[in-house]
């Protein structure tokens, strides 16, 4: 077993957590209390070259492993989960069914300009009366002269609607099989198609300044061609999209949860009461020491589950694992970060403040706790049954 | 336009050091090694020359084979080629030789160092190498701008500055204000520093001039006493018997 990183990863994940102190810090707590997305450090994040890491050069991308591209998104979600959403949400959800399924012309129509930061992609699953259940998506789709003409709706899509998305993989109903089960299918919408139309979500407790979004499908026709694999291939595509997310998702929690430490461990060390530190009261040096081991327990769980991606080993149950854990203890490590900083923990100047609400996504997007520890039971028994 | 960069590994300014060989050396595990501070400046800035003009940069340093991710991403952030050579780097006269070694084969027309390396502070090599060449050095330079066959700079001094101008080539040791803020290499710069050139050459020969004896850390800091604003007589006494100060 080796668990060093490569002087390569190490250099990654270096430059990333430098990029993270200097452009991502000093902004987020502004854009977090405006709820404001912002398109300028988006880019920045683009020319940083963290958009398609794990793309090969010919579509733009950098072509790195998975395990760099998960580092850099837990270094992110250190500093800040607004842009580490923007970030995953983009490569995993928008980015990744465009590479693993879509044509070669497909590829090189849309992925080079989203590995610049100048162009964000979604992904719409979700809908109102679908949400961990995707087989009641509502959205239908049929072919007619040559187009999808699709109709319907889909709720809380992440980077839907700034000024720089410029379209979704969208999940659609396109018929039914013979024993009467529906038929899932992906299909290409780009922005500015008629009948197509995004409306940014307000209100939002965490992930402030990321872009949610509300889409809407009123008769928008798309040409034939913007069918993403094959017919009837949506769920596999989901499927296989979400095992990838949940790795980006893990980063999240892991990276939000060591941020959560940091913050933590710096004023335990500086405030003072009853004369002492109040690191030295060993309730608050037990609670660091339990955080300090659950975040090197995340960090195992989804660094494997990385690697075997890398190794192209199966890899869909570690990554359940990982996002329900990486994301159960980022809530475990804010909470005892925001008791450690007192009343202070609970004012808006102070970063764990919004770390604190941002961790309460993570068991949620993507899958909830339940759901994952769905898919991992489900794996258990069918290895147990020897399925 | 042909640009050498001299690079030093040196500890990360955070690391906690711990001296080993009776205070001879440190102990190097678990220790960050980065590029010192002002050479990173120095090199920031000679890849905004580049960009805004055309040239080649070369980094070199002086060091054995642990050195070479400190010039993976120098090579990271845009230097198009690196020189590693092959030496434990014992004091500052048998890497000045070392580098001018190098510069009399290669024709650099700006040599940059930084200040000082932040490990040993030593501040020597850049003057030493203009001296082994017989071409200027300017020191602490806080700016740099190139202007035709000549470039004029501005040197940081006690209080203010002075601006000089000097024709090529020279030996000119950056320090802070020559670049804004070092340059983080962008994932495309660190994949494509694995394919750039990392050149290994052995050291000249070269007598040693100096022998370190050892290190010492500095005394830890006594504990801060608090006194109340009012209380004048307890800090006139405080001063007077434990630090004895008056
Ligand atoms: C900020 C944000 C960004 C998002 N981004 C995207 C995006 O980009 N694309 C996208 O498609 N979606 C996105 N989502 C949607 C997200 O994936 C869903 O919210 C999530 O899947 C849960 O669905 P739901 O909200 O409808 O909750 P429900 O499915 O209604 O769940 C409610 C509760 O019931 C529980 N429950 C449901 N079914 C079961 C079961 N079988 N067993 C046990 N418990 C169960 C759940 O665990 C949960 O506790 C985003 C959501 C948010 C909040």
């Amino acid at each position: 077993m080796n668990f060093d990183l490569s002087d390569d990863q190490k250099m990654i994940r270096d430059a990333v957590r430098d990029f993270a102190q200097r452009e991502i810090k000093p902004v987020a707590q502004e854009l977090d209390e405006k709820a404001q997305f912002s398109v300028e450090l988006t880019k920045k994040i683009g020319e940083m070259g963290l958009f398609g890491m794990y793309l090969p050069e010919q579509y733009g991308g950098q072509g790195m492993d998975t395990l760099s591209y998960i580092m850099a998104v837990e270094e992110i979600a250190r500093v800040d989960s607004s842009q580490a959403a923007t970030l995953a949400a983009h490569n995993s959800l928008g980015i990744g069914p465009l590479y693993y399924y879509g044509t070669e012309e497909q590829k090189m129509k849309y992925l080079p300009q989203l590995c610049t930061g100048n162009a964000l992609w979604a992904f719409g699953l979700t809908e109102p009366d679908a949400g961990s259940d995707s087989r009641g998506t509502k959205t239908k789709a049929f072919v007619e002269n040559n187009e999808w003409v699709i109709n319907g709706s889909k709720i809380f899509i992440t980077n839907g609607a700034s000024d720089l998305a410029i379209g979704a993989t969208v999940q659609a109903v396109t018929g039914e099989d013979e024993k009467g089960r529906k038929e899932y299918t992906t299909v290409i919408v780009e922005k500015g198609t008629k009948g197509y139309s995004t409306v940014p979500m307000h209100g939002k407790m965490m992930w402030r300044a990321s872009d949610t979004a509300e889409l809407y499908f009123d008769d928008c026709r798309v040409p034939e061609s913007n069918l993403l694999g094959k017919i009837g291939e949506g769920s596999k595509i989901m499927l296989s999209t979400l095992d990838n997310g949940r790795l980006s998702i893990g980063a999240m929690g892991l990276g939000l949860a060591q941020g959560a430490f940091d913050l933590a461990m710096q004023y335990s060390h500086e405030r003072k009461q009853f004369g002492k530190f109040i690191y030295t009261f060993q309730n608050t040096s037990f609670n660091m020491a339990d955080a300090a081991t659950k975040i090197e327990l995340a960090r195992n769980l989804l660094y494997k589950a990385c690697w075997l991606k890398d190794n192209k080993r199966p890899f869909a149950k570690e990554a359940a694992m990982s996002k329900l854990y990486c994301s159960e203890i980022a809530k475990e490590v804010a909470d005892v970060a925001v008791q450690i900083h007192g009343g202070y923990g609970l004012m808006k100047d102070y970063d764990i403040e919004r770390f604190y609400r941002d961790q309460r996504l993570l068991q949620i997007g993507e899958g909830t706790s339940e759901i994952q520890r769905l898919v991992i039971s489900r794996y258990l028994s069918d290895e147990f049954l020897g399925k | 336009m042909k640009i050498l960069v001299c690079i030093s590994h040196v500890l990360d300014t955070t690391a906690k050091i711990s001296f080993t060989d009776g205070g001879k050396s440190y102990d190097k595990n678990n220790i960050q090694f980065i590029i010192s501070p002002y050479e990173e400046l120095a090199l920031t800035r000679a890849l905004e020359l580049k960009e805004a003009g055309e040239g080649t940069i070369t980094v070199i340093n002086v060091g054995e084979a642990e050195t070479e991710p400190t010039l993976r991403k120098a090579l990271a952030m845009g230097a198009d080629d690196a020189i590693r050579v092959n030496a434990n780097p014992t004091d500052a006269m048998f890497v000045a030789k070392q580098i001018a070694e190098v510069v009399k084969q290669e024709n650099y027309d700006i040599i940059f160092t930084g200040k000082e390396s932040i490990d040993y502070n030593g501040g020597q090599v850049g003057e030493m190498v203009a001296e082994m060449l017989d071409i200027p050095s300017i020191t602490s330079v806080s700016h740099i701008d190139l202007n035709g066959n000549t470039a004029d700079l501005q040197r940081e001094m006690d209080g203010g500055y002075e601006k000089v101008s000097c024709d090529f080539p020279f030996v000119a040791s950056g320090q802070k204000g020559i670049a804004p803020e070092a340059r983080i290499p962008a994932m495309r710069g660190i994949m494509m520093a694995r394919k750039k050139p990392l050149k290994v050459i052995e050291a000249v020969e070269a007598n040693l001039a100096t022998e370190v004896k050892n290190h010492t850390l500095p005394e830890p800091k006594g504990a801060c006493v608090m006194i109340e604003p009012d209380n004048a007589k307890e800090l006139i006494r405080l001063l007077h018997e434990e630090a004895k100060a008056l």
